[in-house]
């Protein structure tokens, strides 16, 4: 097959993806968007077999069968809630594949008499750079999600700076490396570099700060791929790289805007430490906390007109999706209008929590954005927080000391009464103290979420 | 083509590629940005493509050989599981299903 013809069907394939995304826009045919742009990565995968013109077939054959069983297995077994660290794995996956192809083409264009173009070099260096970034910090992200390693900040006294010595040493090397060094192991330092650097990027980043991170991470591997391209001079690498790049980048701004911090903030300023002073102000203030019994909350909902649920984190740990949903129809069959507040960050990855309440067969005419489900609270008559706690914290508005002051949040302390499940009075992951717990609005249902839940579906069927 | 005029050109798509993902992106709702991640996810799986040119072309003994495999194996478990998980995801987004079948 000649280059032309092969470049004109990965166009095809660029077309398919680009639809992929725009049918996104809509949930009613994002599927279908998706089986497209499926269709369209078969029919490079298509060409490109044809274009090996099938020397080492049966390599090929069997890689793809090792790798595409493992993705298809993983892909099916996985539970939902376990989606957030599924997805961090393919994306490093893909970040690794980009690193080896940089160094392989190297291995290839080395030494005389083929000396490879600047251009080339610089490309190979910046996509084993990233590509091995996005490796191993997607490796330490779905180790820390999965809960191998503790997902709170870890922290030591200099690390930026060592963070940033190490990074500049990859830039340093690979610089040369393009400069005319031409030395395959100057691209193995900056490969080993890039690894070193991206474990220790994502260690110090807290749980709560996933969702900036894991797209942050997603657009690395666009961006290695993208690179990837100019190594080969294959245009459908390039096109799809960067569209993931640019959706990445973009995504990971608006999770930024969603907690009001820059990404540098996020990425070098690790949550836990600005947290103490703000705990101490809290801690001050020492207000009651009333708790009630799972019997007065379910009357609570029984009898009120809308009820807002309010998910977070703690949902997807507890797996109580589908109990919620369960309440949610009862209450709904007793005439009370239910709805679902969503905040962007709420979760472990962006929207995160839409997916959870979609496995649930939660319609997601329900699921209210933070925008909309806002002004709705001032009628609301109970707002259910389950396993929520930074994202309704009503400091972020009030008290300038906190670290999340200014942190964009669901104002349920507007509603009638505020119900709040959660397991103990301990402050939440970042130990920023909560002070919608000490609202005289607030009752607290203490306990598991998925048992809290459990036991209101039952006192409420009895009502 | 001369190398340097390809490297115009690759650049030109190149650009053309961060806005058009830019447009495109910005009409997601936030309702989908989990599928998005992963829809993308699997979209940089093409870097399967050049991972299959590094096996099936050019060897220049066994060293791009095994780096060739391996990155093939890695690409198109993120091409599959990508495509597989986006697929199980938005299967779930539903509008209100008119009666309910069974009560879990």
């Amino acid at each position: 097959m000649g280059t032309n013809v092969s470049n004109l069907l990965y166009l095809i394939s660029i077309v398919t993806f680009i639809l992929a995304l725009r049918y996104l826009s809509n949930p009613a045919h994002a599927r279908r968007g998706n089986q497209i742009g499926a269709v369209g990565m078969l029919l490079a995968i298509v060409v490109t077999w044809v274009k090996t013109g099938g020397t080492s077939w049966w390599a090929l054959a069997v890689a793809m069968l090792i790798g595409g069983g493992f993705g298809a297995f993983a892909a099916r077994r996985v539970k939902m809630t376990a989606m957030p660290q599924m997805v961090a794995l393919f994306n490093g996956v893909g970040g690794g594949a980009a690193t080896l192809i940089a160094l392989a083409e190297l291995h290839r264009l080395l030494p005389p008499p083929g000396k490879p173009t600047l251009d080339i070099l610089i490309a190979i260096a910046l996509s084993g750079l990233i590509g091995a970034i996005s490796f191993t910090g997607s490796l330490i992200a779905f180790a820390k999600l999965q809960e191998l390693i503790k997902g709170r900040p870890i922290t030591y006294p200099g690390q930026k700076i060592v963070n940033l010595a190490v990074l500049a040493a990859c830039v340093g090397l690979g610089a040369a490396l393009a400069a005319g060094v031409q030395d395959q192991w100057l691209l193995w330092a900056v490969v080993a570099g890039g690894a070193l650097f991206g474990v220790m990027f994502v260690l110090p980043i807290g749980g709560a700060d996933m969702p900036v991170v894991i797209s942050l991470l997603n657009a690395f591997t666009g961006l290695a791929v993208a690179v990837g391209g100019f190594e080969l001079e294959n245009n459908v690498l390039i096109v799809s790289g960067m569209l993931v790049g640019a959706s990445g980048t973009l995504l990971t701004l608006k999770m930024g805007a969603a907690m009001n911090r820059s990404i540098a903030n996020v990425l070098f300023g690790a949550f836990g430490q600005v947290s103490e002073g703000a705990a101490a102000v809290a801690a001050g203030d020492g207000g009651t906390v009333r708790s009630a019994s799972a019997e007065d909350v379910a009357v609570m909902l029984a009898y009120a007109h809308k009820v807002v649920f309010v998910p977070g984190y703690g949902l997807a740990v507890a797996q109580a999706q589908h109990d919620v949903r369960q309440l949610a129809d009862l209450l709904e069959a007793k005439g009370v209008e239910v709805t679902y507040a969503i905040h962007p960050v709420a979760g472990r990855m962006p929207g995160h929590m839409n997916v959870l309440l979609a496995e649930a067969n939660v319609p997601y005419t329900q699921l209210k954005e933070m925008d909309d489900a806002n002004p709705e609270f001032s009628r609301t008559d109970v707002a259910v927080v389950v396993g929520a706690n930074d994202v309704v914290n009503p400091d972020a508005r009030n008290n300038q000391s906190s670290p999340i002051y200014g942190m964009p949040i669901l104002n349920v302390d507007d509603a009638q009464t505020v119900v709040v499940l959660k397991r103990s009075m301990n402050p939440g992951f970042a130990g920023i103290e909560n002070p919608l717990f000490y609202n005289p609005k607030t009752v607290m249902l203490f306990g598991d979420a998925k048992e809290s839940i459990t036991k209101l579906i039952q006192d409420v069927k009895t009502l | 083509m001369s190398h340097n005029m390809l490297l115009v050109f690759e650049v030109t798509i190149l650009v053309l590629a961060i806005f058009l993902g830019f447009e495109v992106i910005s009409k997601v709702p936030a309702l989908l940005h989990t599928p998005l991640m992963s829809g993308t996810n699997a979209i940089h799986g093409i870097v399967v493509v050049g991972a299959m040119l590094v096996l099936g072309l050019n060897h220049k003994g066994p060293f791009m050989w095994i780096v060739g495999f391996v990155a093939v194996v890695l690409g198109s478990a993120n091409v599959v599981g990508g495509f597989v998980v986006t697929d199980r995801m938005l299967e779930m987004f539903k509008k209100r299903e008119p009666p309910k079948p069974k009560d879990e």
